[in-house]
């Protein structure tokens, strides 16, 4: 088993590489310096005295991939290639476009995203799971079809629309908490509350949906009907059997997701005006700071690929037939 | 008078619109097996169910009582009933892969049972549920508590099944086809099982099956089956002896037998009447041979005989009752000639244990490991085994289906393990294959046509379209379907249709030999007769070779001429079908043949011990010394050779071998 | 001839893909098993009643994608001239919409704008009052006492149109029904209307006189108001949401359309010949969903706007303009999605191939790609058709969230993201103008709602026994 989950970890290194590569033939091949300048110094009087300035103040004046001016090892290093993108691996993001380092930058900012994040996984993922029981245990009566339907319901709403009814009613009508903003530490949880709660039940849909037929597909199994000639009762049925068989796909399936929290969540981060790493990639794109964006794309792959590796752990955790085989 | 320790009367379950069990009434004695004996889709499973009252969402009880220690099970509540499921009726259920719970361990599972019916908890839980897992045989139970189901093999598991049914101490037990998945030698051990727990429990059981030797080894009672309603009831011994309802009589005489190597089975026309809509006449008058106006129009009630025995048949009334069903005339015996068709030399098939980049040479999975055959031209050559043991292998490697590790497959002279991609495409039409599962074994998106068609277009057996048809409408009349079945889909047909349609697709592209890979083993006893039957014409009128791959020593021993029995991917006896079923010699062969449960003889006493071995882990030496009983330290050094009997017979076997060895010298 | 007509790519690709449709629908499937699946779909209430909405939504898109350029006024001795600006058909159905412009914000169905202004009276009296609209309830005298009986008015009669319009309908089927059955048409209503009917009759029936009824009030009361009201420039909103139908469908099908040959082909050829070929396709698909989809979709539309700036020449249009920029949204967001699809072909496609029939063919020498094409891809239709549907809904919520984010479609194309975008400002605003953003939020929900139930009926239909996702 360890030797499996330490063989799954080098799959990683290709992965990382291609993701790399791929980036930076999009930013770099497809989009030259000179575009990326051109932009950013302005689109009318460019000089190209002014684009060759800027690509100096920014290290993008070097070749792309081989340094005819410099020798030995240099010539390869010495290159937009080797310093913007391999320089990645060993976490060194270097300075966004406007001149900040983004390492500190992304620092600060994972801690609002996870204040927000974490919440909204963990009660979220609660929440579904209860009301799939729910409506499993009461299947095929009207309550489950209610239950369907509503669902589907939620699930045909813009997460749009929830974040700014949110804001309308909870915030501006009825003043209960702040419209957006952010406060370190304790009092946090004034601004904290209404994206979480915005968040989970824009989730709500389509979770429910998915682990009600999770459950719905245990409860057809054979197993089950075993346990029911034991005569247990519904209710253990349920949450002994049907739970922790659902449990599996659903755990793993979560577990994907975890570090990729850290990311935060772009559209609740912007709208409530969360300090985190959602609306950083967002002001990025806004501002339109490659920089950034790359930084951001290799992190999220890095987490996403973390993600998977923790989901070969979370199976073996939770099934015993990948633990002891 | 005993009072019966269940009672059913008049039970009518609907599966949606469909009347499972319409009107079904017997007992089951205290200390005494019933069993309701009956073909697929026949109700009885749904009548097992409707007891437990465990029956699917879409199904409703209608009618009826159930009475069971006084109370009408039907009538409970349902906490009431949960106090009787699991612990005054346990149950066993067929699939013992997928009836037990992936996730906890087999401990866990009998524990909670205990905890439930008899209020026992921790240590005195944990101790009990050792006590009954080492009551049904699982060795070494108190330290394996805490294994996981898919640890462990079918048998086994259907042995966890009956010692999780057994914690509530129930006196009832419901065993519904409990050994139909598992192989043969671990039937007759589970049989063996379930039978020595009844006597010493004290149990009455009713038990569900569709094979008749199962009913023949364990039944005081039998109840037989159709179509939803019971067609007859006997004693086990006036039933074995002189059946009275047209189906049971038609159930005994489709059974492969040795007696009957030269007749054709005897099958039942046409298929089981759908249950969507209420009868008027007797069920079976469509499919019986001795149906007249009466048995349409009115539907008969039970005539009863001597001793308990009693059957719903017009012709009991009149008195008129057939002695035996006609069975048709002999069948034309195909003729083997001395000309060896197919030659297997030291095949090896191996399978790598991990795939992909970080694939481990070494270790392998030997499922095929130097096995030698031969088949004459028009001849039939069964190969036999129990699951896992390479047989399928075998057959795809000389189908070109699986490449070969090692050996030589030489058809007609032509080694086609050697031949090159364009080559071989010349090669293929000459040998082909017929698969287990109908249902998996025709594309559900091709018309029949298109199915048939297909082999013949892409080898060039038949360019002219025109020409093609004429040749498609004449072999389904010889595989007995009509012709208009060319322009339909697979699921407008039955089981047994399938079957004929894989049948046309192999025969299509004129092949001189068949490998049939259990063709018959997902069939209906009845249907498997049409089958089998259909095989030996075909064979006779084409003058075509088959090597039959089964599981079925009697359907082998009916259909073949040699029989070579395989076991852990190694052939381990071969010889004709006489010398194999009447003089066999390898002490795997004789387990297999006891194994089989028989009309005839009492139940077996000599069965084989063990489990089957997997072919990843095979033990040095003979495969077979784990479970032999004649194993001598020899057998433990290394594998036996090969050792001629008679010009046809050889086995591997150590302890043949010094026997023969000693008779020599005397 | 007075118009010239402007096929744009997208509207090439959706008449194609329609095209396509209606040929797979025309050629005879007599009893196969998608046949089956296809008669237990329009057994489904829910589907029918879903997917007649879906229809009407799927009109308005295909009259909208039938672009032209209306000629200009002649000039004498001059060749003809056409407009610079492309119009649809559906532009020429809904002219009084697009030419009554006010001249800022009013609120639905109102005659007065948003906003006071300071006017001048007859008598020189200067007055700072809400103005009253140049088109919206015009034709009223006394706003004030006639606004509530003239649209109570409208709406009846709407009622009464939208009735008779699906009577009339229904009479028409009905008889042509009548004549195909060869039985009276009293028969015919018993035998339609009643209790046991193998189609779901009455369900379409009932659908189709609310959507007339719906359609015919709007129709009525936009005759003479702005239903939805008017945004900041006075534009009317219906009919900016209605013209936000089309680019809300093509994101939903085109995307689906340029992935669905690479899903399809790729995860059949990694489960079928496994070896390399598995390894190359899973590692492209897991490099490109390790990429966070968003990040990819933005960074490629920054970098094809770059593009489109360095290169002006390129398009003749400014409908050209935002089609390209349209279609290039579906092609990055077809990258981002067909990783899915293609995982799940490649798995079932692992199973398939180890079926007996597949084995059968291999028997009979059949080569690998006519394997693939006749048994492999045939079994897998279901499951595809099944992912359309599905991901369908959730590429039109996808428009609306990217076009917030400033990287979905053109700014100046009408798209529900984008009203949802100008929206948002509003509702920071005293008094809060709230209907664009309704409007744009219930034709959204509409659709997706339409479109989530029609995809759960076709995943019931099609793969009864599978798990639902």
């Amino acid at each position: 088993m360890m030797a499996y989950l330490i063989r799954r970890l080098f799959y990683a290194v290709p992965i990382l590489l291609g993701v790399n590569i791929l980036t930076f033939l999009l930013f770099f091949v497809v989009n030259t310096p000179d575009d990326m300048a051109r932009m950013h110094v302005g689109r009318k009087h460019v000089t190209e005295q002014a684009i060759t300035q800027w690509k100096v103040e920014h290290g993008y004046d070097k070749p792309l991939f081989y340094n005819r001016a410099e020798h030995g090892v240099s010539s390869l290093t010495d290159t937009i290639f080797f310093n913007k993108s391999l320089r990645m691996f060993a976490l060194d993001f270097g300075a966004s476009d406007d001149g900040r380092d983004i390492a500190r930058e992304i620092k600060t900012r994972a801690g609002p995203s996870l204040a927000i994040a974490i919440p909204v996984f963990v009660l979220g993922l609660l929440v579904n799971v209860s009301f799939a029981l729910m409506m499993v245990f009461f299947r095929a009566t009207y309550l489950d079809r209610l239950g369907v339907v509503t669902a589907v319901v939620l699930m045909s709403i813009s997460g749009l629309f929830y974040i700014i009814a949110g804001q309308y009613f909870f915030a501006k009508l009825w003043h209960l908490v702040p419209i957006s903003g952010f406060a370190a530490g304790l009092d946090s949880w004034r601004f904290v509350l209404l994206p979480v709660l915005v968040s989970i039940v824009a989730g709500m849909g389509s979770g429910t949906r998915w682990y009600r037929s999770i459950f719905l597909e245990e409860m057809s199994k054979d197993y089950v009907r075993t346990a029911r000639a034991k005569g247990l009762s519904e209710w253990r049925v349920l949450f002994r059997h049907v739970l922790q068989n659902g449990m599996i796909p659903i755990l793993t399936g979560a577990v994907v997701v975890l570090p990729l929290l850290f990311m935060g969540s772009l559209l609740t981060e912007s709208f409530f005006g969360i300090p985190g790493l959602g609306s950083y990639v967002i002001d990025a794109i806004q501002a339109q700071d490659f920089a950034i964006v790359r930084a951001m794309v290799f992190i999220g792959s890095v987490l996403y690929i973390f993600g998977l590796w923790l989901t070969d752990i979370a199976y073996a955790w939770a099934d015993p037939r990948v633990r002891l085989s | 008078m005993i009072v019966p320790l269940l009672r059913i009367d008049g039970l009518h379950t609907r599966l949606g619109e469909l009347r499972v069990v319409d009107g079904v009434s017997f007992s089951v004695m205290p200390h005494q097996t019933f069993a309701l004996l009956g073909e697929s889709g026949s109700g009885k499973s749904m009548t097992a169910l409707s007891i437990m009252r465990l029956l699917p969402e879409v199904a409703r009880i209608q009618a009826g009582r159930i009475d069971f220690n006084g109370r009408d099970l039907l009538k409970l509540p349902e906490s009431a009933m949960r106090d009787v499921r699991g612990g005054e009726i346990g149950m066993i259920f067929q699939e013992p892969m997928t009836s037990l719970n992936p996730v906890l361990s087999i401990g866990e599972q009998v524990i909670e049972t205990l905890t439930r019916h008899r209020r026992l908890h921790k240590r005195g839980a944990r101790e009990e549920a050792a006590t009954l897992l080492q009551a049904v045989g699982l060795p070494d139970a108190a330290k394996r508590l805490n294994v996981y189901p898919f640890q462990l093999s079918g048998g086994m598991k259907q042995r966890v099944m009956i010692a999780m049914s057994l914690a509530g101490n129930p006196s009832l037990l419901i065993a519904d086809e409990p050994t139909t998945a598992l192989d043969v030698t671990i039937q007759a051990q589970v049989l063996a099982l379930l039978r020595r727990i009844q006597q010493q429990r004290g149990m009455g059981m009713l038990l569900i099956t569709h094979d008749l030797g199962v009913v023949a080894e364990m039944a005081d009672q039998v109840g037989v089956m159709y179509a939803g309603e019971l067609v007859e009831i006997a004693p086990r011994a006036a039933f074995f002896d002189h059946p009275q309802h047209p189906y049971s009589l038609k159930l005994f005489a489709a059974l492969p037998d040795r007696t009957q190597r030269d007749a054709r089975l005897a099958n039942i026309v046409g298929n089981v009447p759908a249950l969507d809509s209420e009868f008027i006449g007797c069920r079976f008058a469509e499919r019986c041979e001795f149906a007249f106006s009466r048995c349409r129009e009115e539907s008969p009630g039970w005539t009863t005989l001597a001793d308990g025995h009693a059957a719903r048949c017009h012709l009991l009334e009149t008195a008129a009752v057939p002695k035996s069903v006609s069975v048709a005339q002999t069948i034309q015996l195909a003729v083997a000639s001395d000309k060896v068709l197919l030659q297997v030399t030291d095949l090896a098939v191996h399978f790598p244990l991990h795939s992909g980049l970080w694939a481990n040479r070494r270790n392998v999975i030997k499922a095929v490991d130097g096995v030698n055959l031969h088949i004459y031209q028009g001849e039939t050559l069964a190969l036999v085994g129990e699951s896992g043991c390479g047989k399928t292998t075998v057959g795809k490697a000389i189908v070109q289906l699986q490449p070969a590790t090692a050996g030589r497959i030489l058809l007609d002279g032509v080694d086609l393990s050697a031949l090159g991609k364009r080559q071989l495409h010349q090669q293929r039409a000459y040998v082909q294959m017929i698969f287990q599962d109908p249902f998996s074994s025709l594309n559900p998106h091709l018309r029949v046509i298109d199915l048939l068609e297909e082999g013949m277009i892409a080898l060039g057996v038949e360019q002219n379209a025109g020409r093609r048809s004429q040749i498609l409408v004449g072999l389904m009349d010889q595989v007995g379907l009509p012709s208009r079945a060319l322009q339909r889909y697979p699921h407008e047909f039955s089981g047994g249709q399938r079957q004929r349609i894989a049948i046309a697709r192999a025969l299509a592209v004129q092949p001189k030999l068949i490998v049939c890979d259990e063709p018959t083993s997902a069939l209906d006893v009845s249907v498997q007769a049409q089958i089998i039957n259909l095989l030996k014409d075909l064979q006779a009128e084409f003058n075509l070779s088959l090597l039959f791959i089964t599981h079925n020593l009697p359907v082998a021993d009916y259909l073949a001429q040699r029989i070579a029995v395989m076991y852990l991917g190694r052939i381990v006896e071969t010889g004709s079908s006489e010398e194999i079923i009447t003089r066999p010699r390898h002490p795997y062969t004789q387990a297999l043949l006891a194994a089989v449960p028989s009309l005839t003889r009492p139940a077996a006493a000599n069965i084989v011990n063990g489990d089957i071995i997997s072919a990843a882990h095979p033990p040095d030496g003979c495969h077979f010394r784990m479970r032999c009983p004649l194993a001598m330290p020899i057998c433990t050094e290394r594998y036996p050779d090969e050792m001629q009997l008679s010009g046809t017979h050889s086995v591997r076997c150590h302890a043949v071998a010094q026997a023969e060895r000693v008779a020599g010298l005397n | 001839m007075s118009w010239q007509p402007v096929v744009l790519w997208t509207d090439a690709l959706i008449f194609s893909l329609a095209g396509l449709i209606l040929f797979a629908f025309s050629r005879k499937h007599p009893h196969g098993q998608l046949h089956d699946a296809w008669q237990r779909l329009i057994q489904m209430p829910m589907a029918v009643a879903s997917g007649l909405i879906l229809l009407v939504f799927v009109v308005i898109g295909l009259l909208d994608s039938l672009h032209y350029r209306p000629q200009l006024p002649a000039q004498p001795g001059h060749a003809p001239q056409y407009s610079v600006e492309v119009i649809s058909v559906l532009d020429t159905l809904l002219q009084p919409l697009r030419e009554h412009q006010e001249k800022t914000y009013s609120a639905p169905l109102a005659t007065r704008l948003y906003v006071k202004e300071t006017m001048v009276q007859p008598g020189g009296r200067v007055l700072r009052d809400y103005p009253r609209l140049q088109f919206g309830g015009a034709s009223l005298l006394h706003p004030q006492q006639d606004w509530q009986r003239d649209v109570t008015n409208r709406i009846m009669r709407g009622s009464v149109i939208g009735v008779l319009f699906a009577a009339l309908l229904a009479a028409v089927g009905a008889g042509l029904l009548a004549m195909r059955r060869k039985c009276g048409l009293g028969a015919l209503y018993r035998q339609l209307l009643g209790e046991n009917n193998r189609l779901p009759w009455r369900t379409a029936l009932t659908t189709l006189t609310i959507l007339s009824v719906v359609i015919a009030v709007m129709v009525e009361l936009a005759a003479a108001y702005h239903v939805f009201g008017t945004d900041k420039v006075g534009l009317d909103v219906l009919y900016n949401s209605v013209k936000s139908i089309r680019t809300g469908l093509l994101i939903g099908t085109l995307t689906t359309l340029i992935m669905l040959p690479f899903a399809v082909l790729l995860g059949i050829s990694a489960g079928y010949f496994g070896g390399w070929i598995d390894d190359v396709i899973q590692y492209i698909y897991t490099t490109l969903n390790a990429i966070p989809s968003v990040l990819l979709i933005a960074a490629a539309v920054l970098l094809m706007q770059v593009y489109m700036e360095a290169h002006p020449a390129l398009f003749d249009s400014a409908a050209a303009r935002t089609d390209f920029r349209l279609l290039f949204l579906c092609m990055i967001l077809g990258v981002t999605s067909w990783t899915g699809l293609c995982r799940l072909l490649r798995g079932e496609t692992l199973k398939l191939r180890e079926l007996d029939y597949v084995q059968a063919a291999r028997a009979f020498g059949v080569s690998d790609w006519r394997l693939m094409w006749r048994h492999i891809l045939p079994n897998l239709y279901h499951l595809v058709l099944i992912s359309v549907v599905m991901d369908f809904s959730g590429l039109v919520l996808a428009e609306a969230v990217l076009s917030y984010l400033g990287v979905g479609v053109d700014p100046a194309m009408q798209s529900w993201g984008n009203m949802v975008n100008t929206a948002r400002l509003e509702m920071a605003r005293e008094p809060v103008v709230w209907w664009p953003l309704v409007a744009a939020f219930s034709l959204m929900f509409t659709l997706v709602l339409a479109a989530n139930l029609f995809a759960d009926s076709v995943r019931d239909a099609f793969d009864p026994h599978g798990r639902q996702r």
